[in-house]
């Protein structure tokens, strides 16, 4: 059976050069300057105000996009795993996951041709004689880019727990006196939320990270974290500011997947006493 | 009442879930190149698409990646989810940790840390940088498939296989592979979807010219997108939708027969 290990060894090397040293060298520029000499400057520098607030509306729109895809999202899985006809039900699911299958960026770049000035919904309020708004290039936009890319990932975890929900837990409680709405907030709901811990996560990583979406809906006014990482290492060249910028963003995103690992935890065990 | 309402809920979601999907595919129609007026329709661009070089180069480029990292990602990450499923407990939480970084690792800091290393070594960025990334961040989807398929098989079957005078080969070509192979197709479906819809991190390890489709569409964005990319989306679409439809079907006639047996 040992020599079987010998076929683990090709992919250790393979990820000793692709995934351990780059990270390597992801620190050690954030550490050095551009001539190569140690120094702290570039954490410095990204803790003054003009970077702390692109941090802060970064972590805010990513938390504020996944709250809306949360309660969006939430009903949407629920009413789908509602659905008696099993054909029905799958049928509804594809199509929330499909568009996932759709290139990302021509998806977000036909909002651009939805909300833009001479774009169909101003065309369309321009035929009722409405005013027209100015929909693009602003926070709203990129909030709208954010719900709408991540959406998905928030329905499927979610209506996945909620399909394989044991009923009879919701039965039981409704033959003791509990009416629908009781029997959800204390039965379904926090049997859920392993699914809704998944959501959240899938949402908040991608949005807090993104530049693709600040980039074409924001027009660049809405600077993100990830904007900030791109265009330092691909315009400005600073390769070393850029590096510092992606390590805290690391950094951050790893404590937040262990906050958010325990509380899926204890939650899971709670219910489970509970019951 | 109630079945309305929750049936006017999910479709209202849906219209906004395809709202920009039907725009793209209606304008792939449109006889005008400007976006915002009508002309009538036409099936020219869906002409010039296969003559515009620009956009045939970045398609060959995605779907060139996509099928080569597909297939090193799953012929390499089966074997070494095979080795570590042989190594102690210790040794496993340790890789299997290194393993997950490029899962939980924003993609940006993937594609940014890869630069750092072509960078560093004077490594000209291009398709084979590219494809490197793509394998890198493929691997992982295809080991986390297939390993929890390993731990499902029976310990006995090995030691059964051996005592039988099964050599490693024969094991894993006889013994192992026919028990994982719905983990290894899941991990390969992973890995082919990532890799072609993937944008951060080929924009940060390609160069030289070499674009995918993703690539060249962010780079179109701000002039605007030309119609022949509308056509070639509004293709891929119904290509997806159509093999997606016949899983669908097939995969609800397995269950019904499995159903009557």
């Amino acid at each position: 059976m040992k020599k079987m290990r010998v076929l683990g060894v090709p992919y250790i090397v393979w990820m000793i050069i692709f995934i351990c040293l780059p990270l390597i060298f992801l620190a050690i520029y954030s550490f050095t300057n551009r001539t190569g000499g140690f120094t702290f400057n570039n954490f410095k520098e990204f803790f003054s105000p003009i970077y702390i607030k692109i941090l802060l509306n970064s972590l805010y729109l990513a938390a504020i996009s996944t709250l809306i895809c949360f309660l969006l999202g939430y009903p949407a899985a629920y009413l789908i795993s509602r659905i008696h006809n099993e054909r029905k039900r799958n049928v509804i699911l594809l199509l929330f996951i499909m568009p996932m299958w759709m290139n990302f960026l021509l998806r977000t770049y036909s909002w651009m041709t939805l909300l833009g000035n001479n774009g169909l919904i101003n065309l369309l309020l321009q035929k009722l004689s409405l005013p027209p708004l100015n929909m693009l290039y602003n926070t709203s936009a990129v909030l709208l880019g954010m719900v709408y890319n991540f959406l998905p990932f928030m329905v499927y975890p979610i209506y996945s727990v909620l399909t394989k929900l044991n009923q009879s837990y919701r039965n039981a409680a409704q033959d003791l006196g509990a009416n629908n709405r009781t029997a959800f907030l204390k039965i379904t709901f926090p049997l859920s939320l392993p699914g809704v811990i998944t959501g959240i996560t899938m949402v908040f990583m991608p949005a807090v990270s993104t530049f693709v979406i600040p980039s074409l809906l924001g027009g660049g006014q809405n600077m993100l974290i990830g904007s900030l990482i791109e265009q330092q290492i691909l315009q400005a060249g600073n390769m070393n500011f850029g590096s510092a910028a992606s390590l805290i963003m690391m950094v951050i995103i790893f404590i937040m997947m262990r906050i958010m690992e325990t509380f899926d935890k204890t939650k899971k065990d709670k219910v489970e006493i509970n019951i | 009442m109630k079945k309305f309402l929750r049936n006017a809920y999910l479709y209202v979601l849906l219209l906004f879930l395809y709202a920009p999907i039907i725009v793209l595919m209606v304008y792939s129609f449109n006889a005008s190149k400007s976006r915002g007026v009508w002309e009538g329709f036409t099936f020219d661009w869906y002409a010039k698409l296969f003559a515009n070089t620009q956009i045939l180069s970045a398609l060959y480029n995605t779907l060139a990646v996509a099928l080569i990292a597909t297939i090193i990602s799953t012929i390499v990450g089966t074997l070494s989810a095979i080795g570590i499923h042989f190594y102690s407990k210790r040794r496993q939480s340790i890789l299997l940790n290194v393993n997950y970084v490029p899962v939980v690792n924003p993609d940006i800091v993937t594609g940014v840390s890869m630069m750092l290393l072509f960078a560093t070594f004077h490594i000209r960025q291009g398709f084979i940088t590219m494809l490197i990334a793509h394998i890198t961040f493929c691997i992982p989807y295809v080991l986390l498939s297939v390993l929890p398929k390993l731990r499902q098989m029976d310990k006995h079957t090995f030691e059964a296989a051996m005592d039988l005078g099964a050599r490693p080969a024969y094991m894993i070509r006889h013994v192992i592979l026919p028990e994982i192979k719905p983990g290894i197709v899941t991990g390969m479906l992973f890995a082919f979807t990532l890799s072609i819809d993937d944008f951060v991190i080929s924009f940060f390890t390609t160069g030289g010219g070499v674009n995918n489709l993703s690539i060249l569409v962010y780079s179109m964005a701000r002039r605007g997108i030309s119609p022949e990319m509308n056509a070639l989306s509004t293709i891929m679409i119904l290509t997806v939708s159509a093999l997606l439809i016949i899983i669908n079907l097939r995969g609800t006639k397995k269950t019904k027969v499995q159903g009557g047996n």
